[in-house]
């Protein structure tokens, strides 16, 4: 294999590794957007990824499974939903609760259930992927991939040109203003985490029919935690939040594709990078108010 | 609670704040009612899916408490929950609110580890010397967030949660070295990535012969770290304060609190009791006395929840990590009447939501029946004020409050009312939000 053949391998795989991050970070980015500090994506991607392969098991039509996956990622977020933003349970403890809920559930009922594997077809462009390097990448991927082409500019034009975008930044800016103004406050947080659920959900199942093909135990395996690095790595804006996931879904290609290559890396460090420079990105925006004002603060009207 | 009377309208009100929560007996009746739903929900789980909830049952009881081996066993995952709990229902007092225990635990291991195998001290002070090493690394990896926080207004939250899989890492890193903690290679033998054994005197000694019931030295000093943490929180000023801060950041720094400094020093205790469950892992007969990448068995994870049912209480935290202990020991019978031991995962889960959603629903139904204005009841989950950090110079630092809440600011003893004299300044709610920053 040449050098590019190399490079436009590990470019691919970077593509296919970044994909479900990518949608699961437009739903996160939203949310936070919000002002929810939204951990339980880890749970909705989880939950999305298993009722995917199991409905399109069911009904043998992985586009099917493809659609069920991203009901339950909405199933997840309607519980966040009103557990944080209606009965004003702390939204940390929530997300964690259901997260671990939902890794419960998957993995006692993927040990007793099997599954016949599922997987949606895949787009393959006959003259453009034989461009060289970049061609595989773009050209070949799984249908629901180019989802995303549409997705993205959805989420932005959603929060940054839309009315609605307009009175969610607000509200997750300066509730007690948006409140006065005459937003509803805590309806348009959950609002935010349903769409947070739909493309956490398509992200999550995308990772099953689209690029694995079946589900087993923990298959997100910490994924959603590090769609929540890639908004805060990307600042809170759309467009580096998606830089974001691609540098740590490149990071990911790299620690399986090199030790085949015959380059020793530190593996352990390439795991921990996004994780790191989700960190060091909140220290130097620490200055900077990148961050909604109200991320991660309950709104209560009358109570500050 | 109506019992409670203040000095004056305003004292009453911060009593009211103190002790959170409508009507006790509600939130009692309720938590019954929804844990018995819990219990029901995991046992049509287990009939849905083809099992036996009776047999379930049964093989949990075999598992776990049928005989005194098996509490043994069930007894031996408890010192670890208990003390990440208790770390967290400190944190959480405090509304320095930390889920990094899984990561603090494996650091906690580590730095054990380390100084297990490198130091050469003679008889049982090696082991102490192990357990202050854990304590101390993880109380200054959880103080890592304090600093993040004080001097760069880093949500205390996310940066815990990030710090774990930092910690997950560096462990991985240290047993895959050979020049750290990888086993020495003995003969020609695969090396795994995993430290030598902890040399003999490194190790927990246990009351109790194994067959029979074995208390092991680590749960006894768990037990007592959860009793002198209870008296400190309710019974010394320092767990007033700790309160206070949890309660109203602003108040309590206008009160005279270094908010900065008591919520970077409750962060640490919780990291630092994390890293003595680690420590526990390590020398106690759970693991193999070795340094291993999954030795945290999720018990970091489990023991917040332990907290979380518990409502922050050191003390009901202890029967609470009994319970979780029985299902862990429990889990490892149940596959043999063909429900998965994964089960236990939903239970415990299904369970936590059980012990916190009554206070939020009826204090939510509270705040619909007053026609939704809660004009001077306070929220009593997650509600708190909680004003803008200041996120800028360490000069203006002084001003940071945390930007995180409490999930449950307090729970039912009534110590902190004996204790408001200055009862009034606490009354006023401090509106901050929204200011220019």
């Amino acid at each position: 294999m040449s050098a590019a053949d190399n490079i436009a391998t590990i470019l691919s795989s970077g593509a296919r590794l970044t994909i479900p991050l990518a949608f699961a970070a437009c739903g996160e980015y939203v949310a936070q957007r919000a002002g929810t500090l939204n951990i339980s994506v880890e749970g909705m991607m989880l939950g999305a990824a298993f009722g995917s392969i199991a409905v399109a098991s069911a009904t043998g039509s992985a586009t099917i499974g493809l659609a069920a996956g991203a009901l339950v990622g909405v199933l997840v977020a309607v519980l966040h939903a009103n557990l944080s933003h209606r009965a004003q349970i702390n939204t940390f403890v929530v997300g964690l609760v259901l997260n671990a809920l939902v890794l419960g559930l998957t993995s006692y009922l993927i040990t007793i259930s099997s599954f016949t594997g599922h997987q949606v077809w895949r787009v393959d462009i006959p003259v453009l992927r034989d461009i060289p390097i970049i061609g595989p990448m773009l050209f070949v991927q799984r249908w629901p991939a180019y989802l995303l082409l549409i997705a993205i500019p959805l989420t932005w034009w959603l929060v940054e040109r839309s009315r609605w975008g307009l009175e969610l930044r607000a509200v997750g800016e300066n509730p007690q203003a948006a409140d006065v103004s005459g937003i509803r406050v805590n309806h348009r947080r959950r609002q935010a985490l349903l769409f947070c659920g739909l493309l956490a959900g398509l992200g999550g199942a995308y990772l099953a029919v689209g690029e694995v093909g079946s589900f087993n135990q923990n298959m997100t395996a910490g994924r959603g935690y590090l769609v929540i690095a890639a908004v805060i790595f990307g600042a809170w804006r759309l467009g580096r939040t998606m830089v974001g996931c691609a540098v740590f879904g490149l990071a990911d290609a790299m620690r399986l594709a090199l030790p085949a290559l015959g380059v020793t890396i530190n593996s352990q460090l390439l795991i921990a990078a996004p994780y790191l420079l989700a960190l060091l990105a909140m220290l130097v925006f620490a200055t900077q108010h990148r961050e909604p004002r109200a991320l991660a603060k309950p709104f209560q009207r009358g109570t500050t | 609670m109506a019992t409670l009377t203040g000095p004056d309208p305003a004292g009453r009100r911060l009593l009211a704040r103190l002790t959170p929560g409508p009507g006790g007996w509600q939130v009692t009746a309720a938590t019954v009612v929804t844990v018995a739903v819990a219990l029901g929900l995991s046992a049509l789980l287990i009939a849905v899916t083809g099992g036996s909830p009776s047999a379930s049952v049964q093989a949990l009881y075999q598992g776990s408490m049928a005989s005194p081996r098996a509490w043994s066993n069930s007894l031996l995952y408890v010192a670890p929950l208990l003390l990440v709990a208790v770390g967290a229902c400190v944190s959480a007092r405090s509304g320095f609110f930390n889920i990094g225990q899984e990561g603090q635990v494996l650091i906690g291991a580590l730095a054990g580890a380390w100084v297990g195998l490198r130091l050469a001290l003679p008889g049982p002070l090696l082991l102490v010397v192990v357990l202050l090493a854990a304590l101390l690394a993880a109380g200054g990896w959880a103080g890592l967030s304090a600093l993040m926080y004080r001097f760069r207004g880093v949500n205390v939250v996310v940066s815990t949660l990030l710090m774990t899989f930092l910690a997950q890492q560096l462990v991985a890193f240290a047993v895959n070295t050979p020049w750290l903690l990888q086993e020495s290679r003995l003969g020609t033998g695969v090396v795994s990535p995993q430290s030598n054994p902890l040399p003999e005197n490194a190790r927990l000694a246990s009351l109790g012969e194994y067959p029979n019931l074995q208390v092991n030295g680590g749960l006894i000093l768990a037990v007592l770290i959860a009793v002198a943490i209870s008296l400190a929180m309710t019974r010394t000023r320092w767990g007033f304060r700790l309160k206070m801060l949890g309660l109203n950041p602003v108040t309590a720094q206008h009160a005279g609190v270094r908010v900065g400094a008591l919520g970077g020093m409750a962060l640490a205790i919780s990291g630092a009791f994390a890293g003595l469950a680690g420590a526990l892992l390590l020398t106690s007969p759970i693991g193999s006395h070795r340094l291993q990448p999954g030795m945290s068995l999720n018990l970091g994870w489990d023991g917040l929840l332990v907290a979380l049912v518990a409502r922050n209480n050191p003390l009901l935290a202890i029967p609470v990590a009994v319970l979780f202990g029985v299902l862990r020991a429990g889990a490892s019978f149940l596959a043999a009447t063909g429900v998965p031991s994964f089960l236990v995962d939903v239970v415990k889960a299904l369970l936590v939501l059980a012990f916190v959603a009554p206070p939020a629903v009826i204090a939510l139904l509270r705040r619909r029946r007053a026609g939704g204005e809660p004009a001077g009841t306070p929220p009593p989950t997650g509600g708190l004020p909680t004003p803008t950090p200041s996120t800028g110079e360490p000069a203006a630092a002084g001003t940071e409050v945390p930007a995180i809440d409490v999930p449950e600011a307090s729970g039912s003893d009534k110590t902190g009312s004996d204790k408001t004299g200055n009862g009034s300044t606490g009354s006023e709610k401090t509106t901050m939000e929204g200011r220019p920053a």
